[in-house]
């Protein structure tokens, strides 16, 4: 079942590195691989003598199944959520809330439009314009608090019967079930570095992962320690890591994607869990399971939330789009000025900071979907392009397509069949097709096109489509080129700001958007406070020694003459920062694996990549409260 | 040739440090607002004592390693997926409440009947190992409680170092004031050591250990013994969270001196 091998395929080739056989090996454990490991356990479960899954590679054991998760526990994802909990539930139909911690049923849902209470949001003539006629007749309107309620939740947002949760907990809770089964196992802190590939005769296979080297500098180079990655080989790989997963990146690279194939499209979604005082929930209508979707503040480009989980936490933070065309994209920045907003600030005002955390989302969608499969490998998740970005839905889909190959895996081993390419389209693949997952990628499709010609199209494209179901909408041109060209042409005062940062070490994004004419944050120290402090509150951000760095700069030249600097403003952990020399320095002990940077980066050598690469990484943020 | 061991540790879990731990008294006594839902970790002294028994173990051919942990399952569970890619032990797991709050008297006796009942050990090469110090409570008397129980004489705690001798005794290095340490040395097993935080890093995870715990780990928390622990009537007198006050602020080029006076002025000031 384990041996020896010696490495011959990357830098340090004499490397000796202990090898295992797995039938099944996972990358990341999400909602998609939850889903993927619930449905092949429960059928395990439910008959364990079912010779399929008597394992190929140790003969007389049962299936041996790893999942392998970089974050230093499983939970520790990030995201607080609403989702109609379709594919959850169909997994779970006898499911209790209440037994999820952080999970409550959806009670109600509203829609505000934020009106700029301060005046430094980046709004055009027209949305001045509108703002300034809603005001006019604000009474009669019903303005209240600089927001203005839509009279119903269009049905293509609405998630009545849904659940509001902790993604943390939600994984904690399918997590510890899965390892209860005895047939599965999860292993934390273990970063994969790159899939396994293995010539055949039609091409090439991915016969499993390398494990991430330990004892290593920050280069790389092996130190006291030392201790190789471990080449896991599997009959199949599900690959479930994430937006920016470094196998995802891996294969996509080696094996290519599919014709047509548009991988640009993101948002960092960045949040506060907050508690609130005993006191403010009586007469409040944050009742658990409140959901408020927001637009229109701090900027008009920034989706906002509110989800209210049990025992008075609320979930609160923005998505900042690929398509804002503004190279500040400050999320922490912009999301405290988000929750000072009169109408969130008045239920929020004297709640405490309990813990905060930042993703990144793919939002390419349909787009941005990948070849699912190949030989020895499918892929599932968000970086599948399964998050239906006409809905703001993507966990529920996520599990979806994880149940999906799970019923397509347990088709194959009872007929006994490899987990070729073909035969992992003819299953997996063909059910996914057939799902309301793809139903709804394909409604969403062309869904936010709008939004790269500005936010009111944007919204026009939006509603066309969400109540047409997609037959209607802005067949608006993609052109991510020409907003990066925009964003050299703002004539914001990025060098000024950069000046600042350097000079008295202020945050970049906090010099940026002060220069803005944003207001400075009136600290508390229990609210409001500075992003180093948030780093440190309700959990952690830390890394093990050992590692080499995973945010790499390959040529520094370039990022020094990098106008934007937009991987500095944007970093969610002020992990990055600016040096002295005009070069970004990393200190992966502050990262969050975001991957805000990865996205953000438009310099390229080639024209086409950007000057940043995004490996795996450990640790991170820890935190069970997202 | 060192004499073969069987170390058996001691160690709970607690929630993680690092997170925002809030006194609060639940229906089954004093506790900590949300514990189930924080992280947990295992208890940082008596992981140190884990690290150095893996170590000695390792020295000692024929020696074998047992964890002793109580704490609610599905807690054990999630803790030990990471600290069996760590080390080599065998896990005795056993189901019971989280926090350190229940009586030591009763804890030390369920953890020694416990460790009397592990399969093989042989209670004359038996060193038990734990914390002396705990990051629930701090009462730093569990350890010595179970050895008593246990009928171990031989007690040594705030160790930082053991080192064995082949004619099977050892030498102790204990924490004293002074930053000093006293060095005892014992004729041999049984013992009980309290282990400070040694000397060890903590070990780099190891897939390959970790595959090979499991293999007795998940059967074992399946079989873990339930057991009821009573606060017995203990109550907070009074209880707050420490103060933070958060006023950062970048300063470049300070020197050392002023930065002492300005932290000993703000901490005045409280």
């Amino acid at each position: 079942m384990s041996g020896e091998t010696t490495n011959t395929s990357s830098p340090g080739a004499d490397v000796v590195r202990q090898t295992m056989e797995v039938d099944i090996a996972c990358v990341g454990f999400g909602p998609a691989t939850g889903g993927f490991l619930t449905t092949l356990s429960r059928a395990w479960a439910e008959n364990p003598a079912d010779p399929a899954f008597e394992s190929k590679v140790a003969p007389g054991m049962p299936l041996q199944v790893v999942c392998y998760e970089r974050a230093d526990d499983i939970a520790a994802g990030v995201s607080g959520v609403v989702t109609r909990a379709q594919g959850i539930r169909a997994s779970f139909p006898e499911l209790n809330p209440a037994e999820i911690p952080m999970a409550a049923e959806v009670t109600g849902e509203r829609v505000l439009y934020l009106l700029d209470p301060v005046g430094a949001s980046r709004r055009s003539f027209t949305l001045r314009a509108a703002d300034r006629a809603l005001r006019a007749v604000a009474p009669v309107a019903g303005v209240r608090d600089h927001a203005f309620e839509l009279p119903w939740t269009p049905g293509f947002l609405n998630k009545h019967g849904g659940l509001v949760m902790s993604i943390g907990q939600f994984n904690q809770w399918v997590g510890s079930q899965l390892m209860a089964s005895g047939l599965v196992q999860i292993w934390p802190g273990t970063p994969v570095s790159e899939p396994l590939f293995e010539p055949i005769a039609a091409g090439r296979a991915v016969r499993g992962v390398r494990l991430t080297d330990q004892g290593v500098d920050k280069k790389g180079n092996p130190e006291g320690g030392f201790m190789p990655g471990m080449d896991v080989r599997a009959l199949l790989t599900v690959v479930g890591d994430g937006p920016v997963g470094s196998v995802s990146q891996s294969i996509d690279r080696e094996l290519g994607t599919p014709r047509g194939y548009t991988h640009d499209e993101w948002a960092l979604g960045m949040k506060f869990v907050i508690e609130l005082p005993e006191d403010a929930v009586a007469d409040s209508p944050l009742k658990p399971g409140t959901v408020w979707h927001t637009f229109g503040y701090p900027e008009p480009e920034i989706f906002g939330f509110l989800y209210v989980h049990p025992e008075r936490l609320v979930s609160v933070g923005i998505f900042v789009p690929s398509w804002m065309t503004d190279p500040s994209r400050t999320a922490y920045r912009y999301l405290q000025h988000y929750i000072q907003h009169p109408a969130l600030w008045r239920y929020l005002k004297d709640g405490t900071l309990r813990s905060w955390g930042a993703k990144s989302i793919d939002e390419s969608g349909k787009v941005g979907e990948p070849f699912l499969t190949g030989d020895g490998y499918a892929r599932i998740g968000e970086n599948s392009g399964s998050t239906n970005m006409l809905t703001g839905s993507g966990v529920d889909e996520a599990w979806t397509t994880g149940t999906q190959l799970g019923e397509a895996a347990i088709e194959l081993l009872r007929k006994g069949l490899p987990f070729t390419q073909k035969n992992l389209t003819e299953t997996y693949v063909t059910k996914r097709r057939a799902s309301w997952v793809e139903r709804g990628a394909r409604e969403a499709q062309n869904a936010r096109n709008g939004f790269h010609n500005g936010i009111v199209k944007g919204m026009i494209g939006m509603a066309l489509a969400g109540l047409t179901g997609g037959r209607l909408s802005l067949k608006a041109p993609r052109h991510v080129t020409g907003i990066k060209a925009a964003r050299v042409e703002e004539t914001l005062k990025r060098k000024e700001a950069a000046a600042l940062a350097v000079e008295d070490g202020r945050p970049f994004h906090d010099a940026l958007l002060s220069a803005r004419g944003w207001p400075e944050i009136p600290f508390d120290g229990r609210l409001l406070v500075s992003h180093q402090d948030a780093l440190l509150m309700g959990g952690k951000v830390q890394a093990m020694p050992g590692f080499a760095e995973h945010v790499v700069f390959p040529d520094a030249g370039l990022c020094i003459a990098c106008d934007e600097k937009t991987c500095i403003a944007m970093c969610s952990g002020q992990a990055i920062t600016l040096a002295d020399d005009g070069a970004p320095t990393f200190e992966r002990e502050k990262c969050v694996h975001c991957g805000a940077c990865l996205w953000n980066c438009a310099p390229s050598p080639h024209g086409e990549h950007g000057n940043i690469e995004f490996h795996a990484g450990a640790g991170g943020l820890h935190s069970a409260e997202n | 040739m060192q004499t073969a061991l069987h170390i058996v540790v001691c160690a709970g879990i607690v929630p993680d440090p690092l997170q925002t731990l809030e006194p609060i008294t639940t229906p089954a006594g004093p506790g900590l607002k949300n514990e189930m839902v924080l992280p947990a970790v295992l208890d940082p002294w008596a992981a140190s004592a884990l690290y150095e028994a893996a170590v000695l173990a390792a020295k000692a051919p024929g020696s074998k390693v047992w964890l002793v942990s109580l704490g609610p399952k599905a807690k054990l569970q999630q803790v030990m997926m990471t600290v069996a890619q760590k080390v080599a032990f065998e896990l005795a797991p056993i189901d019971g409440p989280i926090g350190g709050f229940p009586d030591a008297h009763a804890t030390a006796a369920v953890l020694a009947e416990t460790i009397a009942k592990l399969p093989g050990l042989d209670r004359e090469r038996l060193l038990l190992f734990g914390g002396w110090e705990s990051a629930t409570r701090g009462a730093g008397v569990t350890l010595q409680l179970v050895g008593e129980r246990l009928g171990i004489t031989d007690q040594f705690q705030g160790v930082d170092q053991v080192n064995l001798r082949d004619d099977g005794s050892f030498e102790v290095l204990e924490r004293v004031e002074g930053g000093k340490h006293q060095v005892s040395v014992c004729a041999g097993a049984p013992a009980v050591l309290g282990w400070a935080t040694g000397n060890l890093a903590e070990p780099r995870n190891n897939p390959q250990v970790g595959m090979a715990n499991m293999r007795t780990i998940m059967p074992a928390l399946q079989k873990a013994p339930a057991v009821k622990l009573e606060a017995n009537g203990l109550s907070y007198i009074s209880v707050a969270l420490p103060k933070q006050q958060r006023t950062t602020r970048v300063v470049k080029d300070m020197s050392p001196d002023e930065i002492a006076a300005e932290l000993a002025a703000w901490i005045g000031a409280e």
